[in-house]
This record gives C-alpha cells, sequence and structure tokens, in this order.
C-alpha cells in the first residue's frame, strides 16, 4: 500500500541530489540539532572533567595536613581504601554522563510537543526512525565518547600537574609518567564505556518511550510504575525479583565485565580491574535487555508517527 | 498527474467526524483557498495532506500515500502551521544549517537572499525575534526550497496588516511560478481574493461548495436592490438577503446578468459574502431537514 502506482518522474539530477542527502546527512545533522538543543550534554561533563584537577590544585596550595601533596603525587604509596584522583574522575564522569543520559531521554520527545516544534521537525524530510535514532544516539553513543574523552583528558592533566609538582619537589618527573599505562587505560575505559550503553540501554529506550508518550509528567510515568510493580510483588507474593531485577540492570553491568569486582565502597576503577569480555557477552540479561532496548525504540518510532503536538 | 486526490476522505476523533467523505482533485499550478468556520476539518485535511494523521479512504499527494511516506513526501512539500513553531531555542544560523544538512532541495543562498531583505540577524534566536520576524523567516526557510506543493494553515494569523500584505506579495512574486501548488486556509478571506485560482468551503467535514475563480465570478453574482424592486428580485430565488444602510443586497447563483441589471447595481460577491451565503444557506437546509 505504500508503493505508489505512479511515482513522480525524478530527473537524474534529482536522483543525485537525493541519494547524497538519505545516506547519512539526515542523521548527522539531527544529532548536532539535539547538541544545540541540549547544550547540558557537554556542558555538564565539562563541569565535572574540572572538578578533579581543581580539587588536586587546592589540595597542592592549601595542604590539610603537611605531606598529602606528596603522597597524592605517588600512586603506589596511597593507602587502598582512599580513591586515586584517576578511579574517582572515572566514577564522576560516569554518574555524570548517566544522569545527563537520563534526563536527556525523558524530555527528548516531550518538548518538540509541548513547544509544537514537532510541526516543523515535520515539516522536513526526516523519517520518524532517523529522528528516534539521533535522539537515542545521545546517551549510547555521544556521552559515551564524550565521556572517553574528558576522561582521557582529565588523566593527561592530573598526570601533567604531578609531574610539575615532582619537578618543584624534587625527584625526576619519568618515573610517574612510564607508572601511567595509557594504552591499557584507553582500553579499558572504551570497553568500560561500551558495556554501560549495552547494559543501560533499556533504560535509555524506557525513558525515550516515555518521553514520547507521557502528555505531563515524563518522570513520574518512567519511575512510578516500576516502584508500583516493586511494592506489589512485595505485599502479594513478599519476593524482590522485579526489584533485584532494576537493581541488577542499574549497577549489574560492571560486574559482569570485570573480573575484579572492587570492594564495596571504592569506586571502579578500570586501571586495575581485570577486563572479562566473554562474560559480559554471555551474559543473557544482556541480550534480553538489548531486545528491550529494541522493542522501546521501534514502540517510540511509532508514537512519533502519531506525534501531535500536546 | 493531480497534486492532491482523495477519494472518500474520513477522520475520526472518538465519536466526532471531522472529515466525512471529503472528494478532492487539485491540479498541479493551482491556489487553492480552503475556507470554512473553527472546526470545520481544514486543519484535519491539512494533516491528512500531510501525512501527520492516519485516515481511512483513498489519498494521493504527488503520487504518494502521505501517511506512510511523510519523509519522502516533504522534499517535494512544504507547510507552515497555523501558529509559529519554529522552537524558540534555534539560532537563525541553526535554522539554515539544519534545513541545508536535511533537505535536498533547499538553496541556501536564497534563504539568506530573502533574510538580507529583513531586519533578521543570523545570531539571533528566535525567541528573540517578534512575530512577525518568525514568520519571515519561516517564509524564507520555506521559499528556498523547490517544492512542488506548498501548504498554508493560517500561515499570517496573529501578524500585523503590514506583515500581512508583505506575506502573499512575497508568495505571489518571488515564489509561484505556475508550476507549483498553493493550497491555502485563512479567516482573512479579503486578503487571499485575488490571490486564488480556487475556492473551496468546507464545513461539518464536507466539501460544501468548490469552484475555480472564473467560474466564481461568472457565477455568482450580487445585487443592491431599491426598495421597490424587492419583491421581484425575491422572485429570482436568491441564495441570501441582507442589509446594509438601508438597502438590500440580494445574491444569487447562476443567475441572468441582464435580467439582474433591471434590479439594481449588479457586482461580484466577495468571497465573504458568498461564505456568509453558503453557510446559511446550508444551516436553513439543515433546519428544514430537522
Amino acid at each position: 500500500m505504500s508503493t505508489p502506482s505512479s511515482p513522480i518522474p525524478d530527473t537524474p539530477l534529482d536522483d543525485r541530489i537525493t541519494a547524497a542527502g538519505t545516506a547519512t546527512r539526515p542523521l548527522y545533522w539531527s544529532v548536532r540539532r539535539e547538541l544545540w538543543e541540549n547544550r547540558s550534554i557537554y556542558i555538564a561533563p565539562l563541569i565535572a572533567a574540572t572538578l578533579v584537577p581543581l580539587g588536586l590544585l587546592i589540595s597542592r596550595f592549601c595542604p590539610v595536613n603537611p605531606g598529602s601533596t606528596a603522597s597524592a603525587a605517588d600512586p603506589v604509596k596511597q593507602p587502598a581504601a582512599l580513591p586515586t584522583p584517576s578511579s574517582f574522575a572515572v566514577s564522576l564522569l560516569f554518574l555524570t554522563a548517566f544522569i545527563v543520559g537520563v534526563f536527556y531521554c525523558l524530555d527528548a520527545l516531550h518538548s518538540e510537543r509541548s513547544d509544537r516544534s514537532i510541526l516543523f521537525w515535520k515539516s522536513l524530510p526526516v523519517s520518524d526512525l532517523t529522528t528516534v535514532l539521533s535522539k537515542a544516539s545521545i546517551p549510547l553513543a555521544v556521552l559515551p565518547a564524550l565521556t572517553f574523552v574528558l576522561i582521557l583528558a582529565t588523566q593527561l592533566v592530573v598526570m601533567l600537574m604531578r609531574s610539575i609538582a615532582l619537578l618543584a619537589d624534587g625527584p625526576s618527573a619519568a618515573t610517574v609518567s612510564t607508572q601511567l599505562p595509557l594504552l591499557h587505560m584507553s582500553l579499558a575505559l572504551l570497553y568500560g564505556l561500551t558495556v554501560m550503553a549495552l547494559w543501560h540501554a533499556p533504560i535509555y529506550g524506557w525513558l525515550l518511550l516515555v518521553s514520547g508518550w507521557a502528555r505531563r509528567a515524563a518522570f513520574l510515568w518512567a519511575v512510578l510504575p516500576p516502584v508500583a510493580i516493586i511494592v506489589v510483588e512485595k505485599i502479594a507474593f513478599n519476593t524482590s525479583y522485579v526489584g533485584s531485577l532494576l537493581h541488577s540492570r542499574l549497577l549489574g553491568g560492571v560486574a559482569r565485565a570485570f573480573a575484579a569486582t572492587p570492594p564495596s565502597g571504592a569506586p571502579f576503577d578500570p586501571l586495575t580491574a581485570q577486563l572479562t569480555p566473554g562474560r559480559f557477552l554471555a551474559t543473557p540479561g544482556l541480550w534480553l535487555g538489548l531486545g528491550c532496548a529494541g522493542l522501546f525504540l521501534f514502540a517510540a518510532v511509532r508514537l512519533r508517527r502519531q506525534g501531535r503536538p500536546i | 498527474m493531480p497534486c492532491i486526490d482523495a477519494r472518500g476522505l474520513r477522520k475520526a476523533y472518538g465519536t466526532t467526524v471531522a472529515l466525512d467523505g471529503v472528494d478532492l482533485n487539485i491540479e498541479e499550478g493551482r491556489i487553492l483557498g480552503l475556507i470554512g468556520p473553527n472546526g470545520a476539518g481544514k486543519t484535519t485535511a491539512m494533516n491528512a495532506i500531510l501525512g501527520l494523521i492516519p485516515y481511512q479512504g483513498a489519498l494521493k499527494v504527488l503520487g504518494r500515500d502521505p501517511w506512510t511516506e511523510r519523509d519522502r513526501l516533504m522534499r517535494d512539500v512544504c507547510f507552515i502551521a497555523d501558529v509559529a513553531v519554529l522552537p524558540r531555542w534555534l539560532r537563525v544560523s541553526q535554522a539554515l544549517d539544519y534545513v541545508a544538512g536535511v533537505h535536498p532541495r533547499f538553496r541556501r543562498a536564497k534563504a539568506e537572499g530573502f533574510l538580507a531583505k529583513t531586519t533578521i540577524r543570523e545570531t539571533s534566536r528566535i525567541r528573540e525575534l517578534s512575530k512577525g520576524m518568525v514568520t519571515q523567516l519561516h517564509l524564507a526557510l520555506i521559499m528556498a526550497v523547490d517544492a512542488k506543493l506548498l501548504v498554508l494553515d493560517e500561515p499570517t494569523l496573529g501578524l500585523d496588516i503590514l506583515y500581512r500584505k508583505q506575506f502573499y506579495d512575497v508568495l505571489l512574486n518571488d515564489y509561484f511560478d505556475h508550476s507549483r501548488t498553493i493550497v491555502v486556509t485563512t479567516h482573512q478571506v479579503e486578503e487571499i481574493q485575488d490571490v486564488l485560482t480556487d475556492l473551496m468551503f468546507i464545513n461539518l467535514g464536507r466539501i460544501v461548495l468548490g469552484c475555480s475563480m472564473e467560474e466564481f465570478q461568472s457565477r455568482y453574482l450580487e445585487v443592491m436592490v431599491n426598495p421597490e424592486r424587492l419583491p421581484a428580485a425575491r422572485s429570482l430565488q436568491p441564495m441570501h438577503e441582507r442589509e446594509v444602510f438601508g438597502r438590500s443586497i440580494l445574491l444569487y447563483d447562476r443567475a441572468d446578468r441582464q435580467q439582474l441589471t433591471a434590479l439594481g447595481d449588479v457586482r461580484t460577491p466577495s468571497i465573504a459574502d458568498l461564505f456568509v451565503a453558503v453557510m446559511g444557506h446550508q444551516a436553513g437546509q439543515e433546519g428544514a431537514a430537522r
């Protein structure tokens, strides 16, 4: 029914123009459009990334107790319980990216309906699939990529600061720079970010679906149904399967992807943990989650097609 | 191939029937005015044509099914919806970048040329522009697209007279070239009377009148009748009668012009007068049916 019986006769020139137009540009420009509208996508992680070097700088010039700068400069001598600046930066930026992603998704398909701009976006030759994919790519690709760059940059800045501090204090900076395995760290970081994106994909998919469906209070619609199910399950059967399922969905990805689970309380550090991609890929929860994410996104595309100003 | 071809187009929201079996056939190169009271189904018809809502019945726009092929259709169709829908956070330069990035038929230089004639700066955000400027911007974006069909739903709503006049002047002088088709709905009927090539009245989801402007001008006549001739004038079965400054004005459909000239001053009615007459006529018929 979708095939027109008599399509418009396109000239060869038209074909060339449109062929160039359909390939990648609508998706690329739609992602850029998201960054124009939601500047928090890069501003919040940027601010978070400056906090660690800033903290180090303050600790250098306003030491609480003598000798603290020296111990911070040498991660080997640091007590195990205290997070290293690098692992702290990693946790901070992972958390920031997750929070930004959650709030971005809740708003993504809602604001265009509430400000009526959906009528403008729909007047352009961009399919609903492209639009939803561009929005899903923010938490699944853009934020992880940004986090990767920012963490590396933070590590380099911290390393530089330590080198300068060591130079000022006396010993050669060479000992520090050789201790930082940049390649292994980049790989582990890339792996960790991919794991988190894949593991959290159904969460982002669900949030996008709710934002495309709810007329108002998208946050409540996203959060209250799972909470209600947990409460009913607890009262009716005195079990908490749904609760543990959601808990594992939120926090369980890391435990499956890295062998050395960090001691409770200590933040995750890709520098020290051992990668177990085989175990992660063999987790049924990963594939079930990705299946759910696909279903949620498919439903969001269908809803976008019906999308009207609210 | 007709530009828009609808057969038995129907759309219901719950129990409310917004479109009740509409047949439309709009050829290329026409400027159609779709006119009707609030809630008549104008916007629903537009939304169906633009692929924004599902519908029942057969509908082809430029040979395509709008509901299943909206994104492909939008390469050849432009529209301005009833009120300013440009997002307030967008910058003018970003609007140009985005449309140029996704629309294969957009000519950026042309849009910039239009904007150069206005006071709009490319660095401004849309929230900083006045309502008239936002409409100018939207018009500049749309006129730089080499589209086959342009749909305007109350495009000048809320604009002052200067902007409204300029809107249609620009549209006619710089855009319309007889290979494009324009469909426009508006309540400001007088403004588009000289612009249209075709006229269509819609009420309660049905087309109640459809004719070309040539037909309109030859078919409908209005006579300002002197009081003593009124009984004779009424015997010719006018569609509508109204009084202005104590003199009766009678509107006729397919009457003999010479016969009417004997009764008083004969002239072509305005679209607004015909609209009132047709709607009143219809209401009367429905009342009689009940």
